[in-house]
């Protein structure tokens, strides 16, 4: 019996409909489907023509690129509308960048970023091997060389106290300082949290839960204010080593959470395993589950460092001049006081903001993306 | 048998550990009481909360309750903490209006539209919020022009334009009488009572009278009858599967039984109009800037954050459901009401609480701008006019933990009561 | 793990410095430098310009006591401090004097030494000349910028109850964002002391349109300080100020200074160091007035030129004057 009215070949697939293909069809589909989603389509693009053509024309159009004071940026000098007054960035950029540093010292900020940029790098790519080696290096050493290289005072370097740094450099001296100090805190704080010793557990839990409990700049004006109550007399400690240690709690607290989600997420079985194999607690943790929990939980801990980042301008509610402080301070100078001196300011440091911030978020998504496809490092 | 050494004991092991972080506890505790006591005693500051019986004063600028200079430091306290709690709760109610716009945004077929809230997301999330609180305040609110050059709000203006547009397209032959008719009509509502400037939003203040309260009663009484009829409407149906149109009768209900109460007792409410005269204006209410910056940086802030929360929440519903609901029949409203919306809410509303915390913490960011939040009267000015570090810092604290307990306490219960619900549904 | 934990101690310990010591001068010798505390920029009497270099008349004042110690007045580092922290570095040694247009009260002489008054001041005003207001009377019902922090909330508070009149009061935690808020004209009036009502307003763009009102609320005597506890520091500033008053009134100016030394007024020869030791009894040299007249000025000259009427601040003396000018301004004499 042959059944001949049942094909053998298939049949060569149609082409898909012309509606379908190419810019048209995307369009159609996109953004002129309907009625409805035309007016939304043309709504939009009002919303987003009225955003952006006036902050293009405010940057880069009707902005003033050559002066020398706030006469250069004024509409009546100019003769013609004027947007933004890049030279008062360009008078003011050292401050931005390194606060009151001097001058001629201002090679150790550009030689620290340089030596964290060559250690960091490296550490940021899966690919380039000695990861431990250069992990190490970045949270071990370059610590201790960058606090000698910005502080000075020995190997003839003169000493700068912290009092004159200011600008993007204490933005980020507290962002890394704060991420490195924190992450012990935080591996240390998950492993007591997940304890079974009780009065370990508690104290733990105690101290997470109040940190996080707690809005940061409370903890910035303890830290400023109450903290010196409680430390003996003879120990004064500067401004900056305060916020410090407010921030290096606050964040330890944070990261201690994202510690223990990576905890939670290693399988029994890789306890029961290292039990098995006779490791104790100690080495079952550093050689064991540590090393996996922390690679898992390095997207919450690159989102930690943002949100640090971030948080970073309370400090200038306790009188220390990050970049926003300087930022703020240089809308004061009358030298620069112009109509448009505040939007210049703040697209400049919003632009630097979000530059970083940004760019960080974005290196956090690729290593969830690469860890969620379970490629090994 | 080996004998282990006591010190490999688990339990002795268990038992030293545990003393030792106490230990450490408690000498930290002593070190620092003994450290705080010296260092009081060398500044000559007194420890105690006595301090909050004596008068502040100071001035505050913005105040929910009375308050005056002779008033104590405890009244500060209040102050600030009440204007806290109300830029919170406004800033959480339009967060969420505008998270929830947005998120849905994000998820729109319509390409410029997603890219649109998703550019929002990216640029708000990306800028440090008190950069944000300061760019509303300078750059926005003060730029605004002063008194005298008030920008005016409200019906007047807007009705005089339509005019000046009609009296144009006289020229092409309308009949003049349009025109006049607008214009009668703007002048009929009056001049614009809104009005907004570099000192604030200022509005008509509704004065309540007589009979306020009747009318008010009327609305909770509405209001109350509404639930009912939900109650009676559902159970029906689940009795005898016949449904209630719910809609139009609550409506009647809630405008209904107000305005009777208003024909009885007679309209109640007076406006006092703001007025300029001297330095500013004089009557009506104001809402001064601070706070509108502090509200609406909050409000753009945790609403991005808040969009990316509801968003993860719609996606996190399986395709499955919806094609199943539209199986069974379910027209596309009820999918989404009974459906989709539910198993959203359960993903959404963990996260939302922890950004609703975050609002309540980040409007301490209200001190910079002068907004007199707790921090700003109470952990600021107070604080450096008593010299009473300790007792200041540790109730300010406090008070936020309060806050952070209670709502992690509500959420805890909440994330308990699904869970339940999963085993009785499995 | 540990190692970052004990870097991070070594570090934060670094950060704390040594005990107060009672030999002030001779740290300073050892040094090669004064170390000031002043503020972090206030025109006309500490600010510092785009390339870092300070001016004013707290900073002359520090520039004084190098130019008396070491014959160099650019022999200085200066340390910017907050009006909140001011009083720690001083304490713990970081700072040898606080020049900071600091107020002499009795809860500060009480753990701090007054070197004397460099500037009496007081309370005042700032308004909008288009507001037509001539007195702090009329200000009924304006509101008022003020810096939280400061005793400023405090005198505003009784001048404007014990005159029956009401205000609303925005107080912010900077001066910066302070003078901003009011220059975009959030406030009617802005309040602090009268000398940085004249400095914040060179900080505005129109400082011509802006008026300081004649009321005067509170004193606030403004003066150096240094630690309790070293005798010879403390009278060393004393008498830097001293000198600087002296010298203006015998009349011995940077210009008139070699004149002076060939004087023969036996006022003037002590003070010069011509005739006796008296430089030597303070711990310093015999010509220590005519170094600091001759790196810095005298009293008066400091005055004119950081915040006097030729300044860009425009203060007239008042009772800045020399007692003999019908001001206030006395200094003991050197004998």
């Amino acid at each position: 019996m042959s059944a001949t009215f049942v094909r053998e070949q298939l049949v060569a697939p149609m082409e898909q409909p012309r509606s379908n293909v190419g810019t048209p069809a995307w369009l159609q589909q996109k953004l002129f489907g309907s009625v409805l989603n035309t007016v939304v389509t043309i709504i939009s693009a009002v919303i987003f023509a009225a955003l952006v053509w006036p902050a293009i024309r405010f940057m880069l159009i009707d902005a003033v690129w050559d002066g020398s004071s706030r006469v250069d940026c004024l509409a009546e000098t100019v003769g013609r509308p004027v947007g933004a007054c890049w030279p008062f960035i360009a008078a003011k950029f050292a401050q931005f960048m390194y606060g009151f540093y001097p001058a001629e010292e201002v090679w150790r900020i550009n030689l620290t970023y340089a030596i964290g940029i060559v250690l960091l790098a490296p550490l940021l790519i899966p690919p380039v091997p000695y990861k431990v080696l250069n992990a190490i290096l970045f949270f071990g050493v370059f610590p201790v060389v960058a606090f000698y290289l910005l502080i000075g005072g020995v190997f003839g370097l003169p000493h700068v106290e912290t009092r004159v740094w200011g600008g993007l450099l204490v933005t980020l001296v507290i962002t890394f300082a704060g991420i490195i100090g924190a992450l012990p805190i935080g591996i240390v704080l998950a492993l007591g949290r997940r304890s079974s010793l009780l009065l370990v557990r508690w104290f733990c839990v105690i101290f997470i839960e109040f940190w996080r409990g707690v809005p940061l700049i409370t903890v910035l004006f303890f830290a400023t204010y109450m903290l010196p109550f409680f430390l003996p007399e003879a120990w004064k400690l500067d401004p900056l080593a305060r916020v410090l240690i407010g921030v290096i709690l606050f964040a330890g607290a944070y990261m201690a959470e994202v510690v223990r989600g990576g905890l939670q997420a290693i399988p029994r079985g890789q306890y029961e395993a290292a039990r098995a194999l006779g490791l104790g607690y100690w080495k079952m943790m550093a050689f064991v589950v540590l090393p996996q929990a922390l690679k898992l939980v390095i997207p919450g801990m690159v989102n930690s460092f943002i949100a640090l980042f971030k948080d970073t301008t309370l400090v200038l509610i306790v009188a220390i001049f990050d970049l926003l402080g300087q930022l703020r301070a240089s809308f004061a100078d009358p030298n620069w006081a112009t109509p448009v001196t505040l939007l210049t300011g703040f697209a400049f440091a919003g632009m630097i903001y979000f530059a970083i911030s940004f760019a960080i978020s974005r290196y956090a998504l690729y290593v969830e993306r690469r860890l969620s496809t379970g490629v090994a490092h | 048998m080996t004998k282990t050494a006591f010190y490999n004991n688990p339990r002795f092991r268990s038992a030293f550990y545990q003393l030792a972080v106490l230990a450490v506890v408690i000498w930290f505790g002593v070190e620092f009481a003994i450290n705080a006591r010296a260092n009081l005693e060398a500044q000559n500051v007194r420890f105690g909360f006595r301090f909050l019986q004596d008068p502040a004063s100071f001035g505050i600028v913005q105040s929910l309750i009375p308050y005056g200079e002779q008033d104590t430091y405890g009244r500060v306290f209040l102050v600030g903490l009440l204007n806290t709690l109300l830029v919170s709760a406004l800033g959480i109610v339009f967060a969420t209006i505008l998270g929830f716009i947005i998120g849905l945004a994000r998820l729109s077929p319509n390409w410029l539209l997603a890219r649109l809230a998703g550019g929002y997301v990216e640029l708000v999330r990306n800028l440090p919020l008190l950069f944000q609180i300061m760019f509303w305040y300078l750059a926005v609110l003060l730029a605004l022009p002063g008194p005298r050059q008030s920008l005016a709000l409200g019906l007047q203006p807007l009705l005089l334009s339509a005019a000046d547009g009609f009296a144009y397209l006289q020229r092409f032959g309308a009949p003049d009488a349009i025109a006049q008719w607008w214009r009668s009509l703007a002048e009929w509502i009056g001049p614009p009572a809104i009005y907004l400037n570099n000192r604030g939003l200022i509005m008509p203040r509704a004065v309540f009278g007589e009979g306020s309260r009747i009318v008010a009663a009327a609305f909770v009484i509405a209001i109350l009858a509404i639930i009912g009829l939900r109650a009676w409407a559902r159970r029906r149906q689940q009795a005898t599967g016949a449904q209630f149109p719910l809609l139009w009768p609550s409506l009647a209900i809630l405008v209904g039984l107000p305005a009777l109460a208003t024909l009885a007792v007679g309209w109640p409410v007076s406006f006092d109009l703001p007025q300029l005269r001297g330095f500013n204006f004089v009557g009506g209410s104001q809402v001064i800037p601070e706070f509108t910056a502090l509200l609406v940086a909050l409000t753009t802030y945790t609403a991005a954050f808040i969009a990316e929360v509801v968003r993860a929440g719609v996606l996190a519903v399986p395709k499955g459901q919806t094609e199943a609901a539209m199986a069974l029949g379910l027209r596309r409203k009820t999918t989404l009401r009974l459906i989709v919306v539910p198993q959203a809410m359960r993903v959404i509303i963990p996260p939302l609480t922890n950004q609703y915390l975050n609002l309540t913490k980040n409007s301490t960011l209200a001190v910079a701008i002068g907004y007199p939040d707790l921090v700003a009267v109470f952990a600021g000015t107070t604080l450096n006019q008593t010299h009473q570090a300790i007792e200041i810092i540790a109730i300010t604290m406090a008070v936020y933990l309060v806050i952070s307990l209670v709502t992690s306490l509500a959420m805890n219960a909440y994330n308990a009561r699904l869970r339940r619900a999963d085993r009785w549904r499995a | 793990m540990k190692r970052i934990v004990g870097v991070l101690g070594i570090a934060l310990a670094i950060g704390l410095s040594g005990q107060a010591d009672a030999q002030t001068l001779k740290t300073v010798r050892d040094r090669g430098a004064l170390i000031c505390g002043v503020s972090q920029g206030l025109p006309g009497f500490s600010n510092p310009d785009d390339k870092g270099t300070w001016t004013g008349l707290d900073v002359d004042f520090c520039r004084a006591i190098a130019a008396a110690i070491f014959n160099d007045p650019t022999k200085v580092k200066f340390t910017p401090l907050s009006s909140k922290d001011r009083f720690e570095p001083l304490k713990s040694s970081e700072v040898d004097l606080l020049s900071r247009n600091t107020t002499w009260t009795s809860s500060r002489d009480a753990l701090f030494n007054f070197a004397g008054v460099i500037y009496f001041d007081g309370q005042g005003f700032m308004v909008r000349k288009a507001l037509k207001v001539n007195s702090a009377l009329e200000l009924n019902g304006a509101s008022i910028c003020t810096q939280t922090g400061t005793t400023t909330e405090l005198n505003l508070g009784d001048y404007f109850r014990s005159n029956n009149m009401k205000y609303e009061v925005i107080a912010f935690g900077s001066a910066d964002e302070t003078i901003k808020a009011y220059e975009s004209g959030r406030c009617d009036a802005f309040t602090t002391d009268m000398s940085q009502l004249y400095s914040e307003r060179l900080k505005l763009s129109n400082a011509n349109d802006h008026v300081i009102l004649p009321e005067v609320i509170s004193k606030e005597p403004l003066g150096p300080l240094v630690r309790q506890g070293d005798d010879q520091w403390f009278d060393v500033v004393k008498w830097t100020l001293f000198a600087m008053l002296n010298a203006e009134e015998l009349g011995v100016s940077s210009k008139t200074l070699d004149d002076a030394l060939k004087s023969k007024q036996p006022e003037i020869r002590r003070m010069l160091g011509v005739d006796g030791t008296y430089g030597e009894q303070l711990g310093l040299t015999r010509d220590w007035v005519v170094r600091i007249v001759r790196h810095v000025g005298n009293y008066g000259e400091v005055f004119e030129r950081n915040v006097g009427a030729s300044s860009k601040l425009g203060i007239s003396r008042g009772i800045n004057r020399l007692w003999t000018k019908g001001g206030i301004q006395y200094a003991p004499p050197i004998r």
